[in-house]
């Protein structure tokens, strides 16, 4: 009886040890298809391209290949081209977006939702279609230059393009939607009390402006130059079209030598460079602010040393500075009112600048004429007639419609079930794999590209569609993740206690809480995926082999022969499209709310 | 509808940190219970681990006599009203009231009649077809308290219910809850940290402290005898005086403590005995317990160093020789002055001798 007795614990005790593992590990169960995909998918290709840079074709490890490209000048001037312009463009980005960012961070959240709709457009649309609306307005018989010749104010013109400020102007306006929408989240963390406090204590607005919220929305600001210069790194569609050859970029020469040249070790060799850079910036920025900054957490900075008085100082210095040009508040008036007069002019600047040049390309699709000139002589639907009975954009358009929806689904399914794993994790755990899953975001998708041919030419799967839907849910998994997870820090968890207390199994209560709740994120993620899939250029350029092509592929294609109305009409499409998720993603956001 | 509940050497540790140490607590059916101490006393993990939302590291938990530990929340009969109510605000305050009955799968008539007579009990019929954020904070209350009895569970769990609400309202809730537990007649445990809510609403009050249980008992005695100087500060207003037994006993032969203010005599009961002579002891004396009188003819003289207005009564706070201050209650009538000279006098009957 006593050893019975005695017995009872221990084996009660083990029992329980085990239940509580097993019920552990279930519940970081979901995040396993994720981390295998990218693994198969993401780190075995990268990992791939590193190695096929630093070993030679007899597997003796070697930097042959960088020696070929830093002895070449013309290489080396092209990774110093490429830099510099990723450099100008993540700067412009990042000091033009910050005033914008700004100002929707302090507005309610309605009048946010408004605004964010013009933001929203630019920032889906796709890269091409915004590029070509850049070489119709800035070529040489471009709407700009036939107006200022029109004028009177230049007598002769060769038009803005192609030139680095061509192709600056077009990164910039493709980027600085990135950037304000980076900002966004971590200018929204920042208690507006806090700015009140500071003026209470003394401070003048601008001077509470520069030691409070500047610092606070540092790693927001961080955060989107990373993201608005890595995405740069890889870009080849605006250099190539709005660039003269001065201007090329590293992805393009990465596309002519696996495209033209079939030499895939020398592209390896130049994604590797790509991939380096990338992640020796990326190891910086964890360093100085932390990966979680990119969905709007701000992480507690140490504190006290002598670097950050001196920085402090500095701030309330420029805080006086500006002083008088900033207006004193006006007492009375609401809050998000207050004040905004020349903010809320400039942002209406820049959001029109922002969209304007998209929906520039509109008229051009419904000319009469056979080509594209300024004005283009209105009205006719037969380029529209062009594009949809054509076999070849037909079968394209489908074909990126299809992807579109796998990636979707597959991408959705992947990281819904990493994020839930990921909430449920203690941060030293979650973090790690967190930024594992947004990885793809942070390594130009050239290098993903590349990486993803070599490896889908062994398995068959080039040229399928398979094969597209896992490229671009590789490239829309760490949207999804961020997506999501900022829908699910909001997510109150003691709901789901409500539930399990009153007897609902974990599926019913994904069904009838979790998922109706996160309804708005979740359909948010989805549609980004979608976007992201049938918006990609550079996987649809190396995997989808020569004949089938998705949409852009086609365009980009053609682009490169000729600027045709038919184009026009593609873009136009497009833009409406875009138009429609968008404007069907804000709506199911607010009758959410 | 209700059950006994009981936990046995429960506890619950995060690495290092131990949030509760073994802990054995036992409810009656249908009793009122609270969970009374200040934040990161454990009330709140003990809850918790009744609940099934956080897994012990150690022990069991009975609920009716039968072993619950590993069981899911869901299944231990139980339901819960959370802190600022985790309504669901995407579900009407019906289908949030109707929510555990479907989970149990009932009929549409049961579940029909089952939330009428939840809202019906407190009186929030009108509110079905409203969504929680349209509701007033007293009126999200009622709701998370509807939605928790309405499938009749044998145990009922509060934590904090009414934090967020104010004053009035509070205390208009506190006997609304009186009055569901008594209707219910099912088991609570109540968790707060509001001394005078503890006392008000409950059977027992299971004082925690420090990751453990500090005394358990119904609220007079934990008013009245409490155990420790823990309990004594915690529950109500007190004053300690301080100070060893004297060698000569008073006049009716009572044992006499020396303290800074003066001889004072010690009750004959308490938690601790009065020791032999020399022995240092604390002893707790409430606001109500003395009156004022002439100076030189009390156990004690004090000045007058504040006065301050409480509505039902007034406290005189009495600075002692050695600086040490003693907080009074004074009746309406008398108008003692900053600066006076008092002496202060007492059944000692109504003091508890504490170890010191």
């Amino acid at each position: 009886m006593t050893i019975a007795l005695q017995a009872q614990p221990p084996r009660d005790a083990a029992r329980a040890r085990r239940f509580r593992w097993v019920a552990h590990s279930m519940r970081l169960l979901p995040i396993v298809p994720a981390l295998l995909f990218l693994l198969l998918f993401f780190i075995v290709p990268v990992g791939e391209i590193l190695q096929g840079g630093l070993f030679s074709a007899d597997g003796t490890f070697g930097l042959a290949q960088f020696e070929r490209i830093a002895r070449t000048p013309v290489y080396a001037k092209v990774l110093w081209i490429t830099f510099s312009i990723s450099f100008l463009t993540a700067a412009i980005s990042v000091l033009l977006g910050y005033p914008v960012a700004y100002l929707l961070s302090r507005l309610s959240p309605r009048s946010r939702e408004r605004w964010l709709l013009w933001i929203m457009l630019p920032f889906w649309t796709s890269y091409l279609v915004k590029t070509y609306a850049w070489m119709l307005l800035l070529s040489k018989t471009g709407v700009l230059s036939t107006v200022a010749l029109a004028l009177g104010l230049v007598s002769r013109t060769n038009g803005t393009i192609p030139s680095l400020t061509g192709v600056l102007i077009g990164m910039v306006h493709a980027m600085l939607p990135l950037a304000v929408m980076t900002m966004l989240p971590v200018m929204r963390g920042i208690d507006d009390r806090l700015a009140q406090a500071a003026e209470t204590l003394g401070a003048e607005r601008g001077t509470s402006f520069f030691t409070v919220f500047l610092p606070l929305s540092s790693p927001g600001v961080a955060a989107a130059g990373l993201l608005v210069f890595i995405s740069s790194l890889g870009f080849f569609i605006v250099p190539a079209l709005l660039g003269s050859p001065k201007e090329t970029m590293i992805a393009q020469l990465v596309i002519s030598s696996v495209l033209e040249l079939f030499d895939m070790r020398f592209a390896g060799a130049l994604s590797t460079v790509l991939l380096v850079c990338s992640i020796v910036i990326f190891l910086v920025y964890d360093r100085l602010v932390g990966l979680s900054s990119l969905t709007g957490e701000v992480r507690d900075k140490r504190r006290g040393s002598r670097a950050h008085g001196v920085k402090l100082a500095l701030l309330i210095a420029a805080g006086r500075l500006t002083a008088p040009l900033v207006k004193r508040r006006m007492t009375g008036a609401a809050p998000a009112e207050r004040g905004f007069g020349p903010l809320r002019l400039y942002t209406f600047a820049v959001l029109a600048v922002l969209v304007a040049p998209v929906l520039s390309v509109i008229p051009y699709a419904f000319t009469r004429s056979d080509f594209i000139a300024f004005p283009p002589k209105l009205f006719s639907f037969k380029w529209f007639g062009t594009f949809l009975q054509s076999p070849v954009w037909q079968s394209a358009l489908i074909r990126s419609f299809e992807v579109g929806l796998g990636t979707a689904v597959l991408s959705l399914a992947l990281g819904l079930g990493a994020t839930l794993a990921l909430t449920r994790m203690s941060q030293r755990a979650s973090k790690p794999l967190f930024a594992l899953l947004v990885a793809p975001l942070i390594v130009p998708r050239i290098v993903i590209a590349v990486g993803l041919l070599y490896l889908f030419a062994r398995f068959g799967l080039t040229g399928t569609n398979a094969g597209l839907v896992i490229g671009h849910t590789v490239l829309a998994i760490p949207y999804v993740v961020v997506t999501l997870a900022a829908g699910f820090r909001q997510f109150d968890w003691r709901l789901d206690d409500a539930a399990r207390v009153m007897g609902a199994s974990p599926v019913r209560r994904i069904a009838t809480i979790v998922l109706p709740l996160l309804m708005a994120s979740v359909t948010a993620a989805f549609l980004f995926a979608f976007i992201v899939s049938f918006d990609d250029l550079t996987i649809a350029i190396f995997v989808s082999g020569g004949i089938n092509t998705t949409l852009p592929k086609q365009m980009w294609d053609d682009i490169q022969l000729a600027v045709t109305p038919t184009l026009a009409a593609v873009s136009t499409t497009l833009v409406v499209l875009i138009a429609l998720v968008v404007f069907i993603s804000s709506r199911l956001r607010r009758t959410t709310r | 509808m209700s059950a006994k509940l009981e936990t046995i050497g429960i506890a619950k540790s995060y690495g290092e940190t131990v949030a509760l140490q073994p802990t054995d607590l036992t409810v009656q059916a249908g009793e009122f219970l609270t969970l009374l101490g200040p934040s990161g006393s454990g009330k709140t993990t003990l809850l918790q681990m009744i609940s099934g939302l956080v897994a012990p590291s150690a022990g069991r938990i009975e609920i009716a006599g039968r072993d619950v530990t590993h069981v899911e929340p869901g299944k231990r009969g139980i339901g819960m009203v959370f802190q600022s109510y985790a309504l669901f605000p995407h579900m009407s305050v019906w289908d949030n009231v109707a929510y555990g009955l479907r989970m149990r799968r009932q009929s549409r008539e049961e579940v029909k009649r089952a939330v009428d007579d939840a809202l019906t009990m407190v009186r929030m019929n009108d509110y079905a077809k409203r969504y929680p954020q349209e509701l007033s904070g007293g009126q999200q209350q009622r709701i998370a308290l509807a939605r928790c009895f309405a499938y009749r569970p044998s145990v009922i769990l509060l934590d904090e219910p009414l934090g967020a609400l104010d004053k009035k309202l509070r205390e208009h809730m506190q006997s609304e809850i009186r009055r569901l537990h008594k209707e219910l007649g099912a088991t609570f445990v109540y968790v707060t940290h509001d001394q005078d809510e503890a006392l008000t609403l409950s059977d027992r009050i299971c004082l925690m402290n420090q990751a453990r249980i500090e005394q358990v008992g119904t609220p007079v005695d934990l008013y009245d005898r409490p155990a420790t100087r823990f309990a004594a500060g915690f529950i109500g207003h007190s004053n300690l005086l301080e100070g060893a037994v004297d060698h000569e006993r008073g006049p009716a032969g009572e044992p006499i403590l020396l303290t800074a203010g003066g001889r004072v005599p010690l009750p004959q009961r308490g938690a601790a005995m009065p020791g032999s002579p020399g022995a240092r002891h604390c002893l707790l004396l409430r606001p109500e317990a003395p009156r004022l009188v002439e100076p030189k003819s009390g156990f004690l003289d004090g000045t007058i160093s504040d006065i301050v207005f409480f509505g039902s009564d007034t406290r005189v706070q009495l600075t002692l020789s050695d600086g040490s201050h003693l907080s009074v209650r004074c009746e309406r009538g008398l108008s003692p002055c900053i600066g006076d000279t008092v002496g202060l006098v007492w059944d000692p009957h109504r003091t508890t001798l504490l170890s010191a």
